[in-house]
């Protein structure tokens, strides 16, 4: 399916780690286990489209994420930016005209700024590591535009302080404005809201929304909360243990699943106003089984509510079940 | 204090007037002022407010655990009708645990990592008085009562996940059994499926003993399906309280209003995002007058010069000028 408004797509790519033996299992020569965190995912961002990628911890989102900023390195499958395959691109200088490009929000604002620099040099640093800028004036002009995208006015008053003289909400604001001054196509946003009080949630992810529509930015945001997902993606990829299992619009997703783990996580979320009998919450049993020891048949059959024999034997492929939406169920259909 | 709740049984503790500042650096700053409320027997109270907003100060002086630095400017809280020593850790002592116990946020950061997680829960019965295998055995019960089999009682806390840690901090909490149990964001370090499993034990717990909770979150959401009444709080002040059926179908106050619209409902359509404008105030910046002033869509000139009191309203009550009056018949319409 040639695309060319496509600027990320992942083909069944994987990621697994090798697991720590102990000394037995080598004297005994038993196989080294292998943790399968992604485990063959398709998945496409055009330009300009916000996919949020939702799942429990442990369901792999985060690696997925790491795959496409490069800090993990996939063991199959494919990783093709803006047409090119970067699967086994590897090194600094190689990889720079691509970190250029793609950037990375990371969840804990507290953990990602360095406490000693201040907001400016924060911000700089990409600029000065990239070699994008030829001199002071033009560091401190893309400096300025960056913290004033991301909601900090004016700019000039953020300069000299530090990460500790900004509420959670600012120092967010200062991440956003650390990936954004290089100006990047793409932008991977891993659970960006999850630390920020809810009053200031709605800020940074109308910053989000305006660097989509302003600079045809993509994005892929990475969340464990469905409604947060709905609030601002186009699409919705929901992952269990390693696999896609829905991927669709992001209303589809939301107001008609058609996987029974999608329908899980809705009914999981607690609502301000839940209809009248729906009986309020309803948890899903036990917890996503170890990447170590993926279950046969379809991953998700021992938490399944409506789990069948065939779901035990064989593993279901994502058929289409609406436009542009697809599910991986025997039910299904 | 006004009291909102018709029932006659007294209340099991009362906070009347309660104030706290932290000390640093040489300057006092106020962190929760003169904070009133009742809790029942049996009752689920929920604290919401952002970072800030006094929420855990508040639960903390309850439970007698505020740190070195906080002092009691003001004001008592009573427990079965006498006061509680909540500045002396040494006269606290007997009263935690086995009449108010606490279920802390980072269970992880909670636990003792190089402990089983069986000795974990018994230790506190063994503090108040159970012999070394009573308190085993009252371990193992309390293992299958939030869930886990009594055989992973044997666990190391890195062993389990974060959802089972939680149901750890669950269990210890229960094991005197107490009468009041306060969560501090039990679940916000959890992802949604383990949210609502634990949020589901916790109201099962609670209807099963009979519990009185505090439920600490900043997640109105998670207040709806398990608590009876909600109190928000903002920058140190209780700002409404309310049933969770009258909040939540009506706020009052400008704040709780905006947010309630914060939260994305899926279920009632299209997106909209509706920010709070500008940042929650510091302790060390807190604004003249109603401190949600500079942010408020609905603020007058009152609003910058006073603060406004928590009065009753309709069945709750609440903190704003446009609802000065004590009739709630004249309602002021607050359409921001």
């Amino acid at each position: 399916m040639p695309d060319n408004a496509d600027i990320l797509r992942l083909e069944n790519l994987q990621v697994s780690f090798p697991m720590q033996s102990g000394v037995f299992d080598s004297i005994l020569g038993r196989p080294k286990g292998v943790v399968r965190a992604v485990d063959g995912i398709n998945l496409n961002v055009n330009r300009g489209e916000i996919v949020a990628l939702v799942g429990e911890s442990g369901s792999g989102k985060t690696t997925v994420g790491r795959v496409i900023t490069k800090l993990v390195q996939p063991t199959g499958g494919r990783l093709l930016f803006d047409g090119e395959d970067m699967t086994t691109t590897h090194g600094f200088s190689t990889l720079r005209p691509y970190r250029h490009r793609v950037q990375m929000i990371f969840q804990d604002a507290y953990q990602a700024l360095n406490p000693r620099h201040t907001v400016f040099d924060a911000v700089a640093e990409p600029l000065r590591s990239l070699r994008l800028v030829e001199n002071r004036a033009q560091l401190t002009e893309r400096v300025s535009e960056a913290l004033s995208t991301a909601g900090l006015n004016p700019p000039q008053e953020f300069f000299a302080r530090f990460p500790h003289e900004l509420s959670g909400g600012q120092r967010q604001r200062v991440v956003v404005a650390g990936a954004l001054v290089v100006k990047p196509d793409f932008i991977v946003a891993d659970e960006p809201v999850s630390m920020l009080d809810v009053s200031i949630r709605a800020q940074i992810l109308q910053a989000l929304i305006d660097l989509r529509d302003k600079y045809r930015l993509a994005l892929l945001f990475i969340t464990h909360d469905l409604p947060l997902a709905w609030l601002i993606a186009d699409r919705i990829a929901v992952m269990y243990l390693g696999r896609v299992v829905e991927i669709g619009s992001a209303d589809d997703i939301t107001l008609y699943p058609r996987h029974p783990y999608t329908v899980a996580l809705r009914n999981s979320t607690p609502q301000v106003r839940r209809d009248a009998g729906s009986g309020g919450i309803q948890a899903l049993q036990g917890e996503v089984p170890s990447a170590a020891r993926v279950p046969k048949g379809c991953r998700f059959h021992p938490r399944c509510p409506l789990a069948f024999d065939r779901c035990r034997q064989e593993e279901p492929s994502a058929i289409e079940v609406g436009p542009q939406h697809l599910s991986a169920c025997w039910l299904a259909k | 204090m006004s009291n909102t709740s018709k029932n006659t049984t007294p209340p099991l503790l009362i906070v009347d007037g309660l104030t706290v500042d932290y000390g640093t650096k040489g300057v006092s700053l106020r962190a929760i002022h003169d904070v009133s409320f009742e809790l029942r027997a049996g009752e689920a109270v929920a604290l919401v407010g952002e970072s800030g907003s006094g929420k855990t100060t508040t639960a903390m002086a309850i439970a007698g655990l505020l740190s070195p630095n906080a002092r009691v400017a003001g004001g008592e809280v009573r427990y079965r009708g006498s006061p509680l020593p909540i500045d002396d850790d040494a006269a606290m002592r007997p009263h935690r645990w086995s009449e108010t116990s606490v279920v802390f946020q980072g269970a992880m950061n909670a636990l003792n990592p190089v402990h089983r997680i069986v000795n974990q829960i018994a230790e506190p019965c063994v503090l108040h008085g159970m012999s070394r295998a009573e308190a085993m055995a009252r371990a193992r019960e309390l293992l299958e009562l939030v869930g886990i089999p009594a055989d992973r009682g044997a666990a190391y806390p890195h062993q389990l996940s974060g959802g089972m840690r939680q149901r750890v901090m669950i269990a210890m909490a229960l094991a005197c059994r107490p009468s009041i149990v306060i969560g501090d964001e039990p679940t916000t370090a959890l992802d949604v499926i383990n949210q609502a499993q634990v949020l589901k034990l916790l109201v099962d717990l609670r209807t099963k003993f009979n519990l009185a909770l505090i439920l600490i979150t900043h997640d109105l959401s998670v207040v709806a399906e398990s608590c009876d009444r909600v109190m928000i709080m903002y920058s140190g002040r209780i700002v409404e309280d309310g049933s969770v059926a009258d909040i939540f179908a009506e706020p009052k106050h400008p704040y709780t209003r905006l947010l309630m619209d914060s939260i994305p409902n899926p279920a009632e359509g299209k997106r909209m995002l509706r920010p709070i404008p500008g940042d929650p105030p510091t302790l060390m910046k807190r604004p003249l007058g109603c401190a949600f002033h500079p942010r408020c869509p609905s603020a007058m000139a009152i609003c910058a010069t006073e603060a406004p009191h928590l009065n009753a309203y309709g069945k709750g009550r609440v903190a704003c000028h446009l609802h000065n009056s004590l009739a709630p018949a004249d309602k002021v319409s607050v359409n921001a």
